[in-house]
């Protein structure tokens, strides 16, 4: 909203017309239109400076360095297929946890749930989508990893048969780390953000609408299924999306969790790296150049994933809301 | 025939109200168990000396005193520097942008800020902050931390002046206010609430964050008030402590969890509070 309080048609001056201290209105305009762009120039700076810090990796290795899965800061060879590929499969495990979940979890919250449990559940679930990612890593190392370990990867690895294809799913040392326990953990993180979001979503839905087809007989499955998903469903794939970028991006609870070794992980239950836990484990300690710049490099490619795929979500949920 | 439909379809709808109960108990179970273990673990080692002393070596005893001094000052210069942008930005979205396409592109961009993910921003932080200036700091810590707080209080600050009624604006303006001043005394603080409300979950938010403090205030092991110098930090130092082989460390480290779970909580609390409570005429 712009005013203008500048009566510049009538047969007075213009000048007495003016409020005092508007000459200040300028100077206010311009500090506010410079923090906007302080945002913008932020934005542009971590693309600039990841771009600059991380060119000589792609200089030195080429396109190995995006095929290539040796990560070996001795001989000083970087190849970024191990991270890249573990930072996919945890996000992409993680969502196909967490989705379903998610869903059941905002329907029962907006449809199923009896009114007395309605807000202190949502509220909890609101709650603990701000517990920092730190704590939930610690859970997953001290407490969920034991158990993981037990009751999961240790039955799974005696059950599969010698030579069959599940054998060599489930590999690896069973010690309750690696790149499932990772997204579990993950799926675990995400799961109260996105619940929050999609039912925030399923409550803009018009009573009227919903009722309508109860009224037609419809049952709370077939209401939910035909009516109020397809009425949400650009604004509940952008949240999905969200979500995703988080997995993409999150950084210490996957660190403590995955086991970080380079190169692809082999099994479910291997141990392996994302870009977010490489960066986390080596900055500080990466001496030489080439090491240096290719966690840069990798950082800018996990930039321009979550660019994407928050950019596609940001558009989908703002165009739901008009 | 009819009957057999409808059996159909009322069995496919107590299944699926059944897997919903499911999976929100399956949910509700995993986060207790977090909390729990937060509790359980972290109250035992959450006594005086975690206040009044220092991180110790192994095997000695300590607390934690410079780690929350060290969040404190970085969250608290962070909010400062977040809080002056965030106003003013979130303002000029509401106020002067319009349908303008710069401020399209700022609100789409900071949007996608709001959500990038923090190891980045920390690693920008070092970029021009930590690497041309030789040395980690407290200073670019904090810089780090308001840069992810701005974003939140960008978003809120506009999204409660947006609210607004213009009659608010206009009656102003017709009794001979500056806009500047219109905006400061009375948009600013009919939207107090709503702004305050942002500003405590952009807090909430960076008290956790320990991926950007690693590489730009890293850590110090001794008690300093030279934010100039590497400073401890909370996260960090549970980062650290966690993934070491000494017990005493551990037990720290999880009342280090503990205290900021209970902080984030808090604060979130409280900024549901502020939000619910009504307006003062």
């Amino acid at each position: 909203m712009t005013l203008t309080a500048d009566a510049s048609t009538g047969l007075k001056p213009p000048r007495a017309a003016r409020p005092k201290g508007a000459s200040f209105d300028p100077i206010f305009q311009a500090l506010c239109f410079g923090a906007a762009t302080a945002l913008l120039a932020a934005l542009g700076g971590v693309i600039v400076t990841l771009a600059i810090g991380g060119w000589p990796a792609f200089q030195n290795m080429g396109l190995s360095f995006l095929t290539s899965s040796e990560w070996n800061p001795v001989t000083d060879v970087y190849g970024a297929a191990g991270p890249l590929v573990g930072t996919i499969i945890t996000a992409a495990l993680a969502l196909m946890i967490s989705l379903p979940i998610a869903f059941g979890v905002a329907i029962f919250l907006v449809e199923l749930c009896p009114t007395v449990l309605r807000r202190p559940i949502g509220t909890a679930v609101e709650l603990l989508a701000g517990i920092p990612s730190i704590v939930y890593g610690m859970w997953g190392l001290f407490v969920f990893a034991p158990f993981f370990s037990k009751h999961v990867q240790v039955p799974l690895m005696t059950a599969a048969a010698p030579g069959s294809i599940w054998e060599k799913l489930v590999a690896g040392i069973p010690n309750g780390t690696g790149i499932l326990a990772a997204a579990i953990i993950l799926a675990i993180m995400i799961l109260p953000f996105m619940a929050a979001m999609l039912r925030e979503l399923l409550l803009t839905v018009p009573p009227q609408v919903r009722e309508s087809a109860y009224g037609l007989g419809a049952t709370r499955l077939e209401v939910v299924s035909s009516v109020t998903l397809p009425y949400v469903r650009r604004g509940a794939i952008g949240a999905v999306m969200l979500g995703l970028g988080r997995a993409l991006g999150e950084t210490m609870a996957v660190t403590f969790i995955i086991g970080n070794s380079h190169g692809f992980p082999k099994s479910i239950f291997d141990s392996g790296s994302t870009i977010a836990s490489t960066i986390a484990n080596e900055f500080t300690e990466a001496t030489s150049l080439a090491h240096t710049s290719s966690l840069l490099a990798l950082g800018l490619m996990l930039f321009v994933i979550t660019f994407a795929v928050l950019g596609m979500a940001r558009l989908l949920i703002g165009q739901s809301k008009h | 025939m009819k009957s057999a439909r409808a059996a159909q379809r009322q069995i496919a709808n107590g299944l699926f109200s059944a897997g919903c109960y499911l999976v929100t108990f399956i949910a509700l179970a995993f986060l207790a168990a977090i909390l729990w273990s937060l509790l359980s673990q972290g109250l035992g080692g959450l006594d005086m000396a975690v206040f009044t002393k220092d991180t110790p070596a192994p095997g000695s005893e300590g607390g934690l005193r410079n780690a929350i001094l060290g969040s404190l000052m970085m969250c608290a210069l962070g909010m400062a520097g977040a809080l002056v942008i965030g106003v003013l930005a979130g303002t000029w979205l509401a106020e002067y942008a319009g349908d303008s396409k710069y401020g399209a592109v700022v609100r789409f961009l900071n949007d996608v800020l709001l959500s990038a993910p923090s190891i980045l921003i920390g690693l920008f932080i070092y970029g021009i902050l930590v690497s041309p200036f030789g040395g980690f700091s407290g200073y670019a810590g904090a810089a780090a931390l308001a840069l992810l707080a701005a974003p939140v209080i960008t978003r809120a600050t506009e999204d409660v002046l947006l609210l607004q009624p213009g009659a608010l604006r206009e009656s102003a303006v017709a009794l001979g206010t500056p806009l500047w001043r219109t905006i400061l005394s009375v948009l600013w603080r009919s939207a107090g609430g709503g702004i305050l409300t942002g500003a405590l979950l952009a807090f909430a938010r960076i008290t956790g964050e320990t991926a950007p403090l690693l590489f730009t205030a890293l850590n110090n092991q001794f008690f300093s008030l030279d934010m100039g110098k590497p400073t401890a930090s909370l996260p960090a130092v549970i980062y650290q402590y966690a993934l070491s082989a000494y017990d005493d460390w551990r037990r720290l480290a999880w009342a280090g969890a503990l205290l900021i779970a209970i902080t984030v909580l808090a604060v979130t609390i409280i900024a549901r509070f502020v939000a619910r409570e009504p307006r003062r005429s």
